[in-house]
């Protein structure tokens, strides 16, 4: 590749997740399903979870879009099975963090696979790209704590 | 004089296309979305406000004496633009999108009840289909599409079943923003008014790339847009008939659009300024009037002719490139400066980014034309389009930048 920002974005990690999705598939026992699109671009995924105890059971999705929506959300779900939703937010909070420039958050281990997003942080435009599994996270926990509360 | 059109001279016109993009000097091909400015419009505008601004029809002192001829001068430039036989039907709005709400909510709202039809084409921009979509909501009326062949091409053999005696209104587009298909509006305007149907043509991609005579063309209104024929964003066109504008009801309500305001009840001023409530864009319209002086010194023929020899050479090479799939007519007279593409498995976001990492903009996207996105199974494409300044250079950009999105998504 020519360019090295090019070269940070693209990374063989995302281009694997992207053709080789983890968790891409309907969940039938989900407990909460969130659909998210970017009206802007197309880009859209369904993310289903199955919680149980405040704990997320098992994640999956559905979707299509760009290289950065579609790996950014498979690694997510790869993330998120055995943890506590207060936990998943956090994460969501991490990597957000991350996209907005933090070094800190980019060291973070607990973000695994997801940090070779970090040259996301350099293209503006592509950043709504790489949030939007996470803007769905973000929805299904708050409807996963509703449900849990009523 | 017009044979000696050379691009990359005409290229100089426009600071913009002066500058480097991520290290490289810019390739500007999303000129669907909206054209660069040449200097000449800049400077013009600039001098409007420097010297001349005031409200129009509204003072008797000097500015707004001025301020007021150079308004009305716009607007018979415009009027020569598509060869309206009188300035009175150029009704300026913010553009094409406002020019055909006016048009639904005016017309529309008049004459639109419930079981009456309107005949749109899958092959329409968001703005030619969604106004009518709120007029039908309101009115109880229904809407009917031509639909597309496989090159997205309207499928002209259905529109004989389309029109009918409740077929009120066609509403086409002279030339696809997502494809580039220009349409047979001479076929499909003498059917339409055979049927005894209004036609409206979108022209924000038409009176760019071809000159429009609206007084052949046998249309009831034709709509275009400023800022991609070289003028500033926020100013457009709605040409309607005269009798047409005359009958029809105003669209908003304000200063200017009346004649004399009683308690209960108004009467509006005459055409076009009926259709023209509040301060209008004053700098737009003289800005777009500049534009337009800026490509009379060009000539349209000399832009036809170029746009054609460019896209020429682009579809050559663009057919040569492993995995591409390019939607729209394959043949170049069927095809306005536009061409939409997908490659393999690269996203069209993808193949954008890459692009513009090597200094190229072009857009990705569903174009505001989802139904032309369904129609060919696909969630968004990838637009290069040319305009005048151009180049052959700038084509070879782009393969090269397509090149790297091979590379990398293999």
């Amino acid at each position: 590749m020519d360019s090295p920002q090019l070269n940070s974005l693209y990374q063989q990690l995302i281009l694997e997740h992207y053709r080789h999705p983890r968790n891409k598939a309907e969940l039938d026992e989900k407990t909460v399903e969130v659909h998210m699109a970017n009206p802007v671009c197309g880009d859209e995924i369904r993310l289903q979870l199955r919680i149980e105890n405040n704990e997320i059971a098992e994640a999956k999705f559905v979707g299509q879009g760009c290289s950065i929506s579609q790996a950014a959300v498979s690694m997510m779900t790869t993330l998120l099975e055995g943890r506590s939703l207060d936990d998943a937010d956090a994460l969501a909070q991490r990597f957000t963090e991350m996209m907005h420039g933090s070094q800190d958050a980019a060291k973070d281990r607990s973000l695994g696979d997801l940090r070779a997003l970090q040259g996301v942080s350099k293209f503006p435009v592509r950043i709504k790209c790489a949030l939007l599994g996470f803007d769905a996270l973000q929805e299904a926990l708050k409807k996963g704590t509703h449900e849990a509360t009523h | 004089m017009t044979s000696a059109f050379d691009p990359h001279r005409a290229r100089e016109d426009f600071p913009a296309l002066q500058q480097s993009v991520n290290g490289m000097p810019l390739a500007y091909l999303d000129n669907a979305a909206t054209s660069q400015k040449p200097r000449a419009v800049l400077d013009v505008m600039d001098a409007y406000y420097e010297h001349d601004n005031a409200n129009v029809h509204r003072g008797i002192h000097e500015l707004s004496r001025r301020a007021t001829e150079a308004y009305e001068a716009a607007r018979v430039k415009a009027a020569r633009w598509i060869n309206a036989a009188s300035a009175d039907e150029i009704v300026w709005t913010r553009g094409t999108t406002e020019a055909i709400n006016l048009v639904a909510a005016s017309w529309g709202l008049d004459n639109i009840g419930p079981g009456d039809e309107i005949l749109l084409s899958v092959l329409e921009h968001h703005s030619n289909i969604v106004p009518w979509q709120i007029l039908a909501a309101r009115t109880g009326a229904t809407i009917r599409y031509i639909e597309l062949d496989d090159q997205g091409r309207l499928l002209l053999d259905d529109l004989p079943r389309l029109l009918g005696e409740r077929t009120k209104i066609v509403a086409i587009s002279h030339v696809s923003n997502a494809l580039g298909t220009v349409n047979p509006l001479h076929e499909i305007i003498p059917a339409a008014k055979a049927a005894g149907a209004v036609v409206l043509v979108d022209g924000a991609q038409g009176a760019v790339h071809s000159s429009v005579d609206v007084q052949t063309l046998g249309a009831d209104f034709y709509a275009f847009s400023g800022h991609k024929m070289c003028g500033p964003t926020g100013i457009g066109v709605l040409w309607g008939r005269r009798d047409m504008l005359e009958r029809m009801s105003p669209y908003q309500g304000g200063g200017e659009m009346i004649h004399i305001v009683g308690r209960d009840a108004s009467s509006w001023a005459a055409v076009p300024h009926k259709f023209e409530a509040g301060t209008p864009n004053i700098a737009g319209a003289i800005g777009l009037g500049a534009a337009i002086d800026y490509l009379d010194t060009i000539g349209m023929d000399a832009i036809v002719r170029h746009e054609h020899e460019l896209m020429a050479y682009a579809m050559e090479r663009l057919r040569a490139v492993p995995g591409i799939r390019i939607f729209g007519p394959e043949s170049l007279e069927e095809r306005s400066a536009v061409v939409s593409f997908t490659m393999g498995d690269a996203h069209p976001h993808d193949i954008s980014t890459i692009l513009d990492a090597h200094g190229v903009a072009v857009r990705a996207g569903h174009h505001c034309a989802q139904l032309v996105m369904k129609h060919f199974g696909v969630p968004a494409t990838a637009r290069a389009s040319f305009y005048l300044y151009s180049t052959r250079e700038d084509v070879d950009r782009l393969f090269a930048g397509l090149d790297e999105v091979r590379a990398i998504f293999g």
